[in-house]
C-alpha cells in the first residue's frame, strides 16, 4: 500500500492538491480547525503516490511514499523533477 | 517504500507567513530540493529580498544574508567575488527586481557574474499590499491602477528576460510557469539547469517564475493558476531565451 | 624604515592593501579618482578584487555582500556619491558589518564644485540614512596620518562591527607628502563566526538588519547602543596644541587644522595665547579635550570649509562654559592662515 502523510498543521487550506489530484481522493475535513485556523486537507483511500499533490502545495504538508515492487520506477511526475 | 516526496533538508521545518497557495512556498521547495540534489547545502550561500519573501532566510537552512531593495544582485557579487567557490543565488520578486533593481541586475548580468537570480515575477507588489508592479499586464487592476493599468499612463510591462537575452553576458536566462504539476516540474529542471551553470562556471543564470498572489489578486488560489496560464503567459511567453554553456574565461 | 613621496589618495590605497584589505567597490568620482585608479591596478597584482561597480548603491551593496562573507572590504567616494550610499551604510549597521568608507568630500549641495570641503560633517557624524546608527568617524590632516588611520580604522571595523568612514578632503587626496607605511602590530581581532561561508560544519549563520517584533527590535537598538557607548568612551582621538597655557583655542580637523596651526603660531608671535584643538575623530566627538582645557579658557574658535556644522559638537562640548565663534568658508574656498589668525584676534577682542 502507498504511503501518504498529512501534516495537517501545515495546511493553509488553500485547495491546489485537490484540483490536481487525479484520484480525486483529498478533501478538506471540516471536522478540524488546525493550528494555522483552517480545515486541512484529508484523503480517501486510493492514493497512487503520484506526488502530484506535493508538487504543487506551497506549504509541505504531504509526504508521499510508493510501495515498488523490484524494477518498477515511481510515478512519471517525480522522475521528470530528477 | 520509495520516497515519492519529503520535505528537503535545505529547508527548516518553520511554517511560512506566506498566503494560502501562494507562489513563494511552492519555488523555496523547488530551490531548496535542487541544493538537496546537487548535495551543495553546506556551500550555499542565498540572498533574501526586500519583499514578500523577504523572510526567506527563516526557511532556509542555509546561510542567507538580506538585502536592501533591488540590491540583491550586488550583494550576490560581493559574496560570489569574496568566495567564488560557494554557490549563490538570490532569490528576488519583480518590484525588487525588475523596478528599483534594474540597474543592479543588468549589470551582475552583463558582468556575467557567476550566480543565479530566481526571479519570482508576480505581476503586483505583494508585501506593500498589491500596487502595480513593473511587470503588471495592462488592463490588470491593482491598488494603484484601479482602473486597470493603462499604458498611456502608466507605460507596458517590463519583460527581463527579453531585455537580458540580447546581452553579451549571460549563460542562462528562462522563464517558466508554476501555474500546474507539470510545469512546476518543469520549473525546477530550469531552475537546475540555472544551478548547474553556476557550479560548472559558465556564468550569469536567471530564471523567472510567473507565481501566484491570490491575495493581491484578489483571485482563489486555482483561479491564480489558471490565470497565469490564461493571461500571464501571453505577455510572459515561457521558455529558454538564452543557453550558452562556455565556460567562463 | 623607508620613506615613500605619495599623495594621499595613492597611500590611502597603499595603506588598504598592506592593512590587507580585501576588495575594493567604488564607482568614479572626482577628487578620489587616483585611489581607485591605484587599486585596480595593484589589487589584482596581489590576487585581491578591484570591481567598477554600475553605481554607488551597487557599490555600497557589494560591500555589505563581501562584509557579510567575512571579507576586509572598502569603497571610496565623494559627497554626491556617499548620498546614495546612505541606505547602504544603515544596513551594514543595522546587520553589524564591518567595513571602510572613504569620503574625499567636495563643495555641496547638489552636483557643488570638485573643490576641497568640509560640508559632509553632518551627513558623517549624524547618519545621513535612517535609523538610530553611528559610524566611526576618522579625520586625518596629513598624508602619513591618513595612512595610519587606515590600518585603524579597518581594526576598528572588525572589533565593533561596524562600518568605519576616512572623511578627507581635496587637498589631502592630491597632496604630495613623504610616508612611510609601517607594520604596525595588529590588534587582537575577534574570529568571524557569524559570516556567511556557507553552513558547513556549523548552524546556520544570517546577516540580516530586519526584526519585525518591536520588541526585538528595541533589544537590537539597546544592544547598537551599548556598543556605541562603549566605542565613544574608548576611541576618541584628538590632539591639543598649546595646552598648557592656551587661553584662546581654535578648533579644526583636516586640512583646516594645518591652516589654523600656522595661524595660531602668527598668534603666538602676536602675543595671544593661542592653542589648538583638532579632533582626530569626528565621532565620537572627543569631549575631553575641551574639559581639559575649560580651566584656562576664554573662548574657541571653529573654522570649517562650510557653514559651520562641527560647531554643533563644539558647542554641546564646551557646554555654555566659554563663547564659540565660528569662521569658515564654503563651496571649496580655503582660507589662510592670515584669515584665520584675524579671526583669532576679533575672538580675543569680543572676549575681554
Ligand atoms: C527603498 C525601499 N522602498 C520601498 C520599500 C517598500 N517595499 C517593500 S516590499 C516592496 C515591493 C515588493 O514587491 P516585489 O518585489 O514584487 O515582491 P513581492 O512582495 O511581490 O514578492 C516595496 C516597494 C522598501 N522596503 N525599501
Ligand atoms: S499522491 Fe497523487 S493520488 Fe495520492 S493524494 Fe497525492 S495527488 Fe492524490
Ligand atoms: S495544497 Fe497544501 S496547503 Fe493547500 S490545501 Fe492542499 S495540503 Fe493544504
Ligand atoms: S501577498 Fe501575494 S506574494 Fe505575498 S505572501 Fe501573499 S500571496 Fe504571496
Ligand atoms: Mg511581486
Amino acid at each position: 500500500m502507498n504511503k501518504l502523510v498529512i501534516d495537517k498543521d501545515r495546511c493553509k487550506g488553500c485547495g491546489l492538491c485537490i484540483e490536481v489530484c487525479p484520484k480525486k481522493i483529498l478533501h478538506f475535513d471540516n471536522s478540524i480547525v488546525n493550528l494555522l485556523g483552517y480545515h486541512p486537507v484529508a484523503a480517501d483511500d486510493g492514493c497512487i503516490a503520484c506526488g502530484f499533490c506535493s508538487t504543487i502545495c506551497p506549504d509541505i504538508v504531504f509526504s508521499v511514499y510508493k510501495d515498488v515492487k523490484e524494477g518498477e520506477t515511481v510515478g512519471k511526475a517525480v522522475d521528470e523533477g530528477q | 517504500m520509495k520516497v515519492v516526496f519529503e520535505r528537503p533538508r535545505s529547508l527548516q521545518l518553520t511554517r511560512t507567513h506566506y498566503c494560502p497557495g501562494c507562489g513563494h512556498g511552492i519555488v523555496h521547495r523547488l530551490v531548496a530540493e535542487i541544493i538537496d540534489e546537487f548535495n551543495i547545502q553546506e556551500k550555499t550561500i542565498g540572498i533574501a529580498p526586500v519583499g514578500c519573501s523577504v523572510l526567506a532566510y527563516n526557511y532556509f537552512d542555509i546561510d542567507m544574508q538580506q538585502a536592501a531593495h533591488g540590491r540583491a544582485p550586488a550583494v550576490a557579487t560581493g559574496i560570489k567575488r569574496v568566495l567564488p567557490d560557494r554557490v549563490v543565488f538570490a532569490y528576488q520578486g519583480d518590484g525588487d527586481l525588475a523596478s528599483i533593481g534594474t540597474a543592479e541586475i543588468i549589470h551582475a548580468a552583463g558582468r556575467s557574474e557567476n550566480i543565479t537570480v530566481i526571479f519570482i515575477n508576480n505581476a503586483i507588489y505583494g508585501m506593500t499590499g498589491g500596487q502595480m508592479a513593473p511587470t503588471t499586464l495592462v488592463g490588470q487592476k491593482t491598488e494603484t491602477t484601479p482602473y486597470g493599468r493603462d499604458p498611456k499612463m502608466a507605460g507596458y510591462p517590463i519583460k527581463i528576460c527579453e531585455i537580458l537575452s540580447v546581452m553579451d553576458g549571460p549563460a542562462f536566462i528562462a522563464r517558466v510557469a508554476i501555474s500546474d504539476v507539470k510545469n512546476i516540474l518543469k520549473a525546477k529542471s530550469m531552475i537546475k539547469k540555472a544551478f548547474q551553470m553556476q557550479i560548472e562556471n559558465r556564468g550569469f543564470s536567471l530564471v523567472e517564475i510567473l507565481s501566484p498572489c491570490p491575495t493581491n489578486w484578489g483571485m482563489t488560489p486555482g483561479d491564480a493558476m489558471r490565470w497565469i496560464n490564461d493571461e500571464m503567459t501571453k505577455v510572459f511567453p515561457p521558455g529558454i531565451y538564452k543557453e550558452s554553456w562556455e565556460v567562463l574565461a | 624604515m623607508e620613506k615613500l613621496l605619495m599623495k594621499g589618495n595613492e597611500a590611502l590605497a597603499e595603506a588598504a592593501i598592506r592593512a590587507g584589505c580585501q576588495c575594493f567597490f567604488g564607482y568614479p568620482i572626482t577628487p578620489q579618482s587616483e585611489l581607485p585608479a591605484y587599486l585596480a591596478r595593484e589589487m589584482p597584482k596581489r590576487g585581491r578584487v578591484f570591481l567598477q561597480a554600475e553605481s554607488e548603491i551597487a557599490a555600497i551593496n557589494m560591500v555589505y555582500g563581501a562584509a557579510g562573507a567575512g571579507a576586509r572590504v572598502m569603497t571610496s567616494s565623494s559627497g554626491p556619491g556617499i548620498s546614495l550610499k546612505q541606505e547602504g551604510i544603515s544596513y551594514l549597521c543595522g546587520a553589524e558589518l564591518p567595513c571602510l568608507i572613504v569620503n574625499i568630500v567636495r563643495g555641496g549641495p547638489g552636483l557643488g564644485d570638485i573643490q576641497p570641503a568640509q560640508s559632509d560633517y553632518f551627513q558623517a557624524t549624524r547618519g545621513g540614512g535612517h535609523g538610530d546608527y553611528r559610524t566611526i568617524v576618522f579625520a586625518p590632516s596629513s598624508v602619513q596620518e591618513l595612512v595610519d588611520l587606515v590600518y585603524d580604522a579597518f581594526d576598528l571595523a572588525d572589533i565593533y562591527r561596524n562600518p568605519v568612514m576616512i572623511l578627507g578632503d581635496g587637498i589631502l587626496g592630491q597632496m604630495m607628502e613623504p610616508v612611510v607605511f609601517r607594520e604596525k602590530p595588529r590588534r587582537q581581532l575577534p574570529p568571524k563566526t557569524w559570516a556567511t561561508t556557507g553552513k558547513k560544519g556549523r548552524g546556520q549563520n544570517i546577516i540580516t538588519s530586519l526584526y519585525l517584533d518591536p520588541v526585538k527590535l528595541e533589544q537590537h537598538n539597546w544592544k547598537l547602543d551599548k556598543k556605541y557607548r562603549e566605542i565613544m568612551a574608548r576611541e576618541c582621538r584628538w590632539e591639543v596644541i598649546n595646552g598648557d597655557d592656551a587661553e584662546y583655542f581654535v578648533v579644526a580637523y583636516g586640512i583646516c587644522a594645518r591652516i589654523a596651526f600656522s595661524a595660531i603660531e602668527m598668534a603666538r608671535s602676536a602675543g595671544v595665547k593661542a592653542g589648538l584643538i583638532r579632533p582626530v575623530t569626528l565621532w565620537p566627538y572627543p569631549q575631553k579635550a575641551f574639559d581639559d582645557v575649560m580651566n584656562r579658557a576664554k573662548a574657541f574658535l571653529t573654522v570649517e570649509l562650510s557653514l559651520g556644522q562641527m560647531i554643533d559638537d563644539v558647542k554641546l562640548s564646551v557646554n555654555g562654559r566659554a563663547p564659540v565663534y565660528f569662521y569658515g568658508r564654503p563651496g571649496g574656498m580655503v582660507p589662510t592662515a592670515e584669515d584665520i589668525f584675524n579671526e583669532i584676534l576679533k575672538m580675543k577682542g569680543a572676549s575681554v
